[in-house]
């Protein structure tokens, strides 16, 4: 297993671009699918994939690699996107992506997709498996690292809470959570002003780096699209295993369909299906067919 | 005669001596679902979840994932409805061995009342897919039940109760996955086929052994496997029926009682089935004694509704 050490934005964000690109295609192929969550999320999950992970996709199972769990489970295009630009499965396989007879589920499915430490769907799982894990690897002395990336709607969920509590009682310093803050969910609240419904910002009234400190957490806030912020703020993560006795928790402000003019921070891309047209746009901002250099 | 939740406690931790696989994930109850037992022997693999069921589940199938078979302490209540969702997703789905060990089921749990009296944990852990549903009749069953689990690899639903019942089974009994277990032929030809579940398989012995005395031919199936069912096996004890009574310690509503229905429809069975249960409505607090009669599962209500079913009944 190995993880790259060699910091090469230029490369992750070529990597992201095409992630991106993927997720616009396939939600396009299989006219059905998320794009918001995926696209504010996919900067996160590049630089734990490409830099970040002690992984071997050619040995998924390996017991002492790293863990990450899309705990935001409808954003699973995104997290498939990056598993087959990273060499989990052929890339061609994501145009079966909500298919009949697919390994690329609707919300991700541990018992059939490679690579993916968790089954989820149903919000504010995640972080509690990803917690059990990290007690159990504790017990077994093994020393590998859980991610978890949840939602900022996600969060809602009262048993997310449970873990938040608990976790820091088991010195979890081997857990890490990264909420991805786009500030935008499916509907919202009844606020009046905007549009029907005001839909902005989950957690807006929230101070969430106060109140995860408040449990006993760890908190960094970062830029979720600034490849500098996500790396310093993992490495920091990584060089405090084992020492700190504390879980932590990435606060990452990102934007919701990040990455394309036309879905980037509106809730109106939640999920949907573009058209020809909006993939062409898609296509040139996305810079896909100046693509050179190999992803993987 | 001792508490299911008392060998339970007693049996896994004898199995954690050599069973390194083992480990007990509490929802803050302990003391009540003899964890306590365990967590005193092996403090090392206790983990202690406090009052968040939910988040004991994801514990739990988390640890699954690194080669644990983690049991959950906890009541029934919790375990099959707070956690139902945690419990489908993460366990059922994903077939993780995770073991439920669900303390103070049925009826009987100590006075808390309605709020903590498991009655639709059968109906609802079966519906699950890869879920094993048990109910055992007895201390015996029950610690057969916890050993056979330990090889299992898959979740199991145990249904444990509170307080002891008179023996069913003796030392040598051995538990066989899907299988009824016939505890009286009542001859070739019964007058009435009668099939119970858990604990209240020990009432229906004695509630059986008054209406024998009697001269009347009574079969009597104990099913401690509520799911994967062996048919063919039950059907064997219900061909020929004229009349079935299934008796539970739980709902009437998608318990023992739907599972025989079930079999005797689809074999086209003639029989007359009577399901003797709870109603379908909430019960209260009091002692054991006060509950099981005013809510019809005492041995002399067992009784009278088998008498009922032959025809014999002597209005009281």
């Amino acid at each position: 297993m190995t993880r790259n050490d060699a910091r090469d934005v230029e490369h992750l964000e070529t990597v992201a671009r095409e992630g991106r690109w993927r997720v616009l295609e396939t939600v396009a192929t299989s006219k059905a699918g998320h794009i918001g969550g995926p696209m504010s999320a996919m900067d996160l999950m590049v630089a734990l994939y490409f830099h970040q992970l002690r992984i071997d996709p050619s040995t998924p199972q390996d017991p002492d690699r790293d863990r990450f769990i899309l705990s935001k489970g409808h954003s699973a295009i995104g997290l498939y996107s990056v598993l087959a630009l990273r060499g989990y499965f052929p890339v061609e396989e994501l145009a079966t992506f909500d298919h009949g007879d697919s390994r690329l589920q609707g919300h991700p499915d541990m018992k059939l997709t490679p690579g993916v430490d968790s089954s989820t769907g149903s919000l504010g799982q995640g972080l509690s498996a990803g917690s059990g894990m990290a007690i159990a690897a504790k017990m077994q002395g093994k020393d590998f690292h859980t991610w978890v990336v949840l939602g900022d709607g996600e969060i809602e969920e009262g048993m997310v809470w449970e873990t938040v509590i608990h976790a820091p009682r088991y010195g979890l310093d081997n857990l890490t959570a990264i909420i991805d803050l786009n500030g935008l969910q499916q509907y919202g609240w009844p606020a009046g002003e905007h549009d029907r419904y005001d839909r902005s910002e989950p957690m807006g009234h929230v101070n969430l780096p106060a109140v995860f400190r408040g449990f006993g957490w760890n908190v960094i806030e970062i830029n979720g699209h600034d490849y500098d912020e996500i790396l310093d703020a993992y490495a920091e993560v990584d060089a405090a295993r084992g020492t700190t006795g504390k879980p932590t928790a990435i606060i990452a402000h990102t934007v919701k369909g990040n990455g394309v003019s036309f879905t980037r921070a509106t809730f109106k891309w939640h999920n949907g299906v573009p058209t020809d047209e909006q993939l062409d746009t898609a296509r040139a901002e996305l810079l896909i067919d100046q693509k050179t250099e190999a992803l993987a | 005669m001792k508490a299911q939740r008392a060998v339970w406690g007693d049996t896994l931790t004898e199995l954690a001596e050599t069973d390194d696989r083992i480990v007990v994930v509490d929802g803050d109850l302990a003391t009540s679902t003899m964890a306590v037992t365990f967590a005193n022997a092996h403090p090392e693999r206790f983990v202690q979840a406090g009052i968040a069921e939910q988040n004991m589940v994801g514990i739990a199938f988390g640890m699954s994932t690194l080669g644990y078979r983690p049991w959950l302490s906890s009541f029934g209540v919790f375990l099959t409805n707070r956690a139902l969702d945690q419990v489908r997703m993460l366990v059922s789905q994903t077939k993780a061995p995770v073991r439920l060990a669900a303390a103070y089921t049925g009826l009987l749990n100590g006075a808390s009342g309605k709020t903590h009296q498991d009655i639709e944990d059968l109906s609802v852990m079966r519906a699950l897919p890869n879920m094993t549903v048990l109910a055992p009749a007895d201390e015996t069953e029950a610690e057969a039940m916890i050993r056979w689990a330990a090889d299992h690899d898959g979740p199991v639903y145990l249904r444990l109760a509170r307080d002891a019942v008179a023996d069913v089974f003796d030392s040598g009994y051995e538990f066989r996955l899907g299988a009824p277990v016939l505890l009286r032929a009542g001859g070739d030809a019964p007058e009435v086929t009668v099939v119970s579940t858990g604990v209240q398989t020990s009432r229906t012995v004695d509630a059986i052994t008054t209406i024998e005395s009697g001269g009347r031919s009574v079969r009597h199936v104990h099913l401690p496997t509520i799911k994967p069912l062996d048919e063919d096996a039950l059907w064997q004890h219900l061909a020929g029926a004229t009349d079935v009574v299934t008796v539970e310690e739980h709902s009437v509503v998608g318990g023992l009682g739907d599972v025989v229905a079930a079999v005797l429809a689809g074999r086209a069975s003639g029989a007359r089935l009577t399901k003797v249960g709870l109603a379908d409505a909430w019960a209260e607090s009091g002692p054991n004694d006060f509950l099981l009669e005013k809510y019809g599962l005492s041995v002399d209500r067992v009784a009278d509704r088998i008498r009922d079913v032959l025809g014999e009944r002597v209005a009281a």
